[in-house]
């Protein structure tokens, strides 16, 4: 387990180097901030002045290197628009995009385990064609679309939930987070549920597939054989089961929905990293775009060794030590 | 204390309703099971056996359904019982015993977890009871260091040691009943061979009524007193294993017979039967073996009763073999 951590990290420093060299010379090819940072009448000499004071004089390879240099040293460098470290910058806003796409998250399991097992259970039962239906819309209809009828239904016509921004915070445990008061979860409820349809289709129809696989394996009949209750061969024998791949797909998934809550970030006013790369990338602010991404890129990282991890953990059979890194 | 046997089965028919059609994969079959013997269920694969076996416990699913007949457990018929009532018995007074041991255990609970829910579905004892009993029955089947095996995962075993794992389970309540549904069938001869010995022993000693399914008729001449031998969905010959084996009456099971390679014919050439059993959605007319029987007549075109071929035997034939041996 030790040696697997382990080789996992070295792997994970080398993808971060990679990575950072592709997004730097990548942002570098998009286009030239000093055209949006220097007014359209100024002289050479203020134009001069701005490009030194950016450190976009030097050529690429050496900005690069002070790069690397400052981010070994945790410095990812500071934002053209803020003026402040972009490292600080986005982890401003982190805590409001994590416990989003958290809450999101929980929404679809929460919901998606229950219905996906009674879709699987009884296939054929009209409650579970329903379901079934169900998942087929949240898998097709546009996120930014489901948001706007969101505020549409529950904000603007009948008013039960406010529409934009994100509520109060109180401090659980040192982090400040909206999920503490009842002003945030209320602000939190909307876009959480938008970000969270997509996963949920997802979760009820691993769950249900899962179900309806173990249902028909040799090791059911034989629990049942033992004179087992319905419920207990269900709830902990199938479960037990089909709940591998739910934590596997669903762990993964948890980066994707922390990197695509920038749509509903954005329909929801909602103030976390999605909105703030948004706005980056339109004033090409090259420190907060890296910092970004190579935050973003840790964060799969992490994720997927935790699932890693919790995967060994729930399946007997795997040993970490065995898998690849 | 009532006399009745273990198990008596009175036509029973189990049908299928699949959209091609009503599969009748049992279909009027009548047997009997005594304590402390053991019934050989022997056929080809398809002929029913199985499906037997899930009709008995109560475990047969749609779109599959005991269409007709009785099965007399103890007295009690078990046709028309509640689930409910269905669970209490299974597992308990009536274990089963399946083909795979790779499949039949579940992978991700430990083998202690899904011995002592055995127990603990059927009586209320403690977890330690339950836990001491799981270690009794696995040392009763020959698992070495059985308390340090309780906290394995199924696949930390071998097949031979899972199937072990799966007989002691079915062991742990003390059943008066045991199906065994081919549970030597995926395992190498050696082990075989310990297996069949170890589980016949343990049935003689407890009393427990065993019927072992088979397509293997060696098997079931080295290990059961009776023998039922079945073909597309009925039973077509029964009696002791001595008569039927030796001197079988049905063509079928002569043609079973000669297909084995056995000790004392030795240098027999091995014939199969010609031709392979038919759709059970496409019987033939009369007798279901006649496009490959070679005795066959034109009274074969209705269908044969079982009737009395010698002193406690019966077979399913119009022409019955007498005595020609093998
Ligand atoms: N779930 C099912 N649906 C339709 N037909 C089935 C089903 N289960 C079993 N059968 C039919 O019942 C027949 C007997 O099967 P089985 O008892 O498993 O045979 P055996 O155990 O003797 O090999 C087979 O021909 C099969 O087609
Ligand atoms: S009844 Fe006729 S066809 Fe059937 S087994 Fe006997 S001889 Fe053969
Ligand atoms: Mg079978």
């Amino acid at each position: 387990m030790t040696v697997f951590i382990i080789r996992r990290v070295m792997q994970s420093i080398l993808v971060l180097f990679v990575m950072s060299l592709l997004v730097f010379v990548g942002v570098y090819a998009i286009g030239n901030p000093v055209e949006i940072f220097v007014a359209a009448d100024a002289d050479q000499a203020e134009r001069a002045r701005v490009i030194a004071a950016l450190g976009l004089d030097k050529p690429l390879w050496e900005q690069y290197l002070l790069f690397i240099r400052n981010a070994v040293m945790g410095d990812l460098g500071k934002s053209f628009v803020f003026n402040q470290p972009a490292l600080g910058l986005i982890l401003q806003r982190m805590p409001a995009t994590l416990e989003l796409a958290f809450t999101a998250m929980v929404i679809a399991l929460a919901l998606g385990i229950p219905l996906g097992m009674y879709a699987g259970f009884r296939p054929q039962s009209r409650i579970a064609k329903a379901i079934m239906a169900g998942s087929i819309l949240g898998f097709s209809l546009p996120t930014f679309w489901v948001g706007l009828m969101l505020i549409m239904v529950f904000a603007v016509e009948l008013g039960w939930l406010p529409s934009t921004g994100r509520g109060a915070t109180a401090e659980v445990f040192g982090i400040e987070t909206s999920l503490a008061t009842w002003d945030g979860l209320s602000h939190v409820l909307l876009p959480a549920l938008n970000l969270a349809l997509f996963k949920l289709s997802l979760v009820i129809r691993l769950t249900r597939a899962g179900m309806r696989e173990n249902m028909l394996m040799d090791y059911v009949k034989f629990a049942r054989a033992k004179g087992l209750t319905m419920r207990r061969v269900v709830f902990v024998h199938v479960l037990k089961n089909i709940m591998i791949p739910i934590v596997t797909v669903v762990g993964l998934e948890l980066g994707s929905v922390i990197a695509f809550a920038v749509v509903t970030e954005t329909v929801f006013a909602w103030p976390g990293m999605g909105k703030l790369i948004i706005d980056s990338i339109n004033n090409l602010d090259r420190p907060v775009i890296v910092a970004y991404m190579l935050i973003t890129v840790t964060m799969f990282i992490v994720i997927n060794l935790v699932v890693d991890v919790l995967y060994s953990v729930l399946d007997p059979r795997v040993r970490l030590a065995d898998m690849k890194g | 204390m009532s006399t009745a046997p273990t198990l008596v089965v009175e036509d029973l028919k189990t049908w299928f309703y699949t959209k091609a059609g009503v599969v009748k994969a049992v279909d009027g079959v009548s047997f009997r099971a005594e304590a402390g013997k053991i019934v050989g269920l022997v056929g080809e694969s398809g002929s029913g056996k199985t499906v037997t076996g899930f009709s008995i416990i109560g475990l047969v699913d749609p779109p599959g359904r005991i269409e007709g007949g009785r099965i007399l457990f103890k007295g009690r018929n078990l046709v028309g019982l509640t689930e409910e009532e269905l669970r209490k018995l299974r597992g308990s007074r009536i274990a089963m015993i399946f083909q795979d041991p790779m499949m039949t255990l579940n992978p991700v609970l430990r083998i202690e977890t899904q011995m002592v829910e055995a127990v603990r579905a059927h009586v209320d004892v403690s977890e330690a009871e339950a836990r001491r009993r799981a270690r009794d029955a696995l040392g009763q089947v020959g698992i070495p260091s059985p308390e340090e095996r309780l906290k394995a995962y199924p696949h930390q075993f071998s097949g031979g040691m899972r199937q072990r794992v799966a007989i002691a389970i079915a062991l742990i309540n003390k059943p008066d009943l045991i199906i065994a549904d081919e549970p030597t069938t995926a395992l190498d001869v050696t082990i075989q061979a310990q297996i069949l010995f170890e589980v016949q022993k343990l049935c003689r000693q407890t009393g427990t009524a065993l019927i072992w399914i088979t397509h293997d008729l060696s098997v079931v001449a080295s290990l059961a007193d009776e023998v039922c031998v079945m073909y597309a969905g009925k039973i077509v010959e029964q009696g002791t294993v001595d008569d039927v084996l030796d001197r079988p009456a049905h063509p079928y099971t002569h043609g079973l017979m000669c297909s084995v390679p056995s000790a004392n014919r030795r240098g027999a050439p091995l014939r199969q039967i010609p031709g392979v059993m038919p759709s059970l959605l496409d019987l033939p007319s009369g007798c279901s073996f006649r496009p490959r029987c070679s005795r066959a007549d034109g009274a074969c075109l209705e269908p044969p009763p079982m009737a009395p071929v010698g002193p406690g035997r019966l077979a399913r034939c119009f022409h019955p073999l007498h005595g020609e041996g093998v």
